[in-house]
């Protein structure tokens, strides 16, 4: 999960992280108040999880409270990439003398941590290093020993920081590894930290990914669940414990294993080329172990997304066997019928695996008008992309 | 032979009480496995369908001659688990477990790094069947047979789907590795471990988006795997910035297409299938000519 900047910022405060005074905002009158609170000149900041904010004119100079009102009115509610600004972050605006960029992330390829350091920041990092490897400093953190107070001075040795502010950088590389292990984050990125006229050193702005598997431990990171951001049919499989992604097409998907759906959406998206470009409607994983109970929920979840014009349900029966995989389909029709929501669109079944003869048998006594079943995944895609385009033609 | 598992390999279970270790336990005894005890802290003196039942893997391993451990540990004991298993000095530990925080699972990863004594693989994966001879972890082993073909995937039900559609041709081992961001055994580790292995006559890798892995794989293929090798990628038509089911599958800008993963595959001679059925169609070419 990404967090906003000021819930970053609420997690540096938490872990010692040095940063600006400031508050989130929801209305230009909160804005105000903040400005009051912190005194003197402010920044209002559009909070949105994209880059390029400044560019698009959602960071801006306030010198008043009433200018911060006025400042945070024109902010609030903009578009910034197709991202909404429900928020502003009102902060302290504090004079710059530099502008550094500090980092610890998860390495996937060295499986362990790494720290990233530079002290060309304010700028896109990606650029530096491609442009200038040599001003980016990467050191390897080792997960077990994690970041001792003498690997953070070898980390501000090796980004070239000035004497004078290194040791406080160091202090800080601490308290933001701390953040990452604490918080269980697979990033905390600092950009920039900056230096101020009088030699202090602050985070300014601030990203922080949480890892979802460890939110068993962090009760307080429900708080940062993003629910305005978030497909309001993705918050609902979320609910059903349904792992679900909302995509732009018009065909269905609901599959048994992450690496199977993947592999649907692509054979359903080669497949619509045919039918002038039909793509998936969604990424549907009901998992492994694939019950009646769950297939209705899934069913139900993708027959509902109005952009939906027919589905694909493609499983492949390995500790779930086919036969009761068609049990679910059917009795989830069934369900779904008794709620009151027959189901109208049609749906493309590929079972194969073990016991599949049975579970085409259950699915062809079924003689449900809308259920249509396709021996191959590619045979089937091919067929849902054409019902899904017709279907779609027909409206 | 085969690669880490195989007709001699004892399996204990840790977790095995629990619903999924009891079920999974009944699944890898029915297809042969020599399942010869369970773990689980506080149970020590019972068992289940006669399979002992120990406190801790070294009593486990001292009373049975345990290799192999398969971890159905539910997420938040799972690193204290694993890190069990690396002190008793198990040489596999198989971690089936979904949901693990990647920290942990950084942690004892280093962990048997450290120690030098346990293989891991996983977690959040199938586990490993070496077809006929023993099975460690929820790999079905009634929908394929034994052969001589190797299989490396992250994903469990593509594994699965790879594995029936050749199974008139039959597998050495299958490996599935998971598809978490950190994974305990690698492409390259199968990869390495299947051109030095004598029953292995041809390769088939299954990736994902996300990371590296695959283009690491090709350059590995490129200096050190002679035998054939048959590639399939899945996630061409992923958005960036969404993570697909696993953990570890997500793009990231330009990073961990799908495309540039194949073309890297390509680029070294590795035949890639635009959809698993062609993978397993250019796999059955393979193995005729």
């Amino acid at each position: 999960m990404d967090l906003y900047e000021y819930q970053a910022k609420e997690l540096f405060v938490r872990h010692g992280v040095p940063t600006t005074d400031g508050d989130v905002c929801t209305t230009p009158a909160e804005a105000e108040a903040v400005a009051s609170k912190v005194g003197g000149p402010v920044v209002v900041k559009a909070q949105v999880k994209t880059g390029g904010r400044g560019k698009a004119g959602g960071v801006k100079l306030a010198d008043s409270p009433q200018d911060a009102r006025e400042k945070a009115d024109a902010i609030l509610g903009m578009d910034i990439k197709g991202h909404t600004v429900h928020r502003v972050l009102v902060a302290e605006a504090s004079d710059i003398s530099e502008e550094y960029y500090v980092s610890f992330l998860l390495d996937r390829t060295n499986r362990s941590f790494l720290a990233m350091a530079s002290i060309e920041g304010g700028v896109d990092i990606e650029e530096v290093a491609a442009t200038k490897p040599e001003a980016l400093a990467k050191i390897r953190v080792d997960a077990l020993e994690g970041v001792t107070p003498a690997l953070a001075r070898d980390i501000a040795d090796a980004a070239h920081f000035p004497e004078p502010i290194r040791a406080d950088v160091a202090d800080i590389l601490v308290q933001l590894w701390r953040t990452l292990v604490d918080e269980d984050a697979t990033l905390v990125e600092v950009n920039p930290l900056v230096q101020t006229p009088d030699g202090r050193v602050l985070a300014l702005d601030g990203k922080v990914t949480l890892d979802e598997n460890a939110a068993f431990r962090h009760p307080h990171h429900e708080a940062f669940i993003d629910i305005e951001g978030t497909d309001p049919i993705e918050l609902r499989a979320g609910e059903l414990n349904l792992n679900y992604v909302k995509l732009d097409g018009s065909v269905g998907i609901i599959g048994n294993g992450a690496g199977l759906v993947m592999s649907t959406l692509d054979v359903v998206s080669y497949a619509g080329e045919e039918f002038g470009g039909v793509e998936p409607a969604n990424f549907l994983d009901i998992g492994g172990g694939a019950s009646a109970e769950v297939m209705a929920n899934g069913l139900d979840i993708v027959l509902n997304d109005p952009d939906v014009q027919a589905v694909f349900v493609n499983v492949f029966g390995g500790i779930t066997a086919c036969d009761a995989v068609a049990n679910g389909i059917v009795n989830a029709m069934t369900m779904l019928e008794g709620k009151g929501e027959p189901v109208t669109k049609p749906i493309v079944c590929r079972i194969d695996g073990n016991n599949a003869e049975e579970g085409r048998r259950i699915l062809n006594e079924a003689e449900h008008d809308l259920i249509e079943l396709v021996e191959t995944m590619d045979d089937a895609a091919r067929r849902v992309a054409e019902l899904a385009a017709s279907r779609a033609a027909g409206k | 032979m085969a690669i880490w598992l195989d007709s001699n390999s004892k399996i204990l279970v840790q977790g095995m009480t629990g619903s999924e270790g009891t079920k999974h336990t009944r699944r890898m005894v029915a297809s042969g496995a020599s399942v010869v005890a369970g773990v689980t802290p506080g149970k020590e003196g019972q068992d289940v369908d006669g399979i002992p039942i120990y406190n801790d893997v070294a009593a486990a391993m001292a009373h049975t001659g345990a290799n192999v451990s398969v971890v159905f540990v539910p997420p938040r004991f799972a690193k204290g688990a694993v890190e069990e298993a690396v002190d008793a000095g198990i040489p596999l530990a198989v971690v089936i477990t979904e949901g693990i925080p990647v920290h942990d699972t950084a942690q004892f990863f280093q962990y048997a790094q450290n120690s030098g004594a346990t293989r891991i693989i996983g977690p959040n994966c199938p586990g490993i069947i070496s077809p006929g001879q023993s099975n460690a972890g929820i790999i079905p082993a009634d929908i394929t047979q034994p052969g001589r073909i190797g299989l490396v995937s992250k994903s469990g039900t593509l594994t699965y789907q790879m594995m029936y559609e050749l199974r008139d041709i039959g597998f050495s081992t299958c490996v599935g590795i998971g598809g978490d961001p950190i994974i305990g055994t690698t492409h390259i580790d199968c990869l390495a471990a299947f051109q030095d292995d004598p029953d292995t006559d041809a390769i088939v890798m299954i990736g994902e988006i996300g990371g590296d892995a695959e283009e690491r794989a090709a350059a590995f293929i490129a200096e050190n795997v002679s035998k054939p090798v048959v590639g399939y990628v899945a996630g061409f038509t992923a958005p960036e910035g969404k993570t697909m089911g696993h953990a570890g599958a997500i793009v990231s800008g330009s990073a961990g297409t799908a495309s540039a993963k194949a073309e890297a595959l390509e680029a070294v001679g590795v035949k890639v299938g635009r959809t698993p059925s062609a993978a397993a169609r250019l796999m059955r070419e393979v193995m005729g000519g």
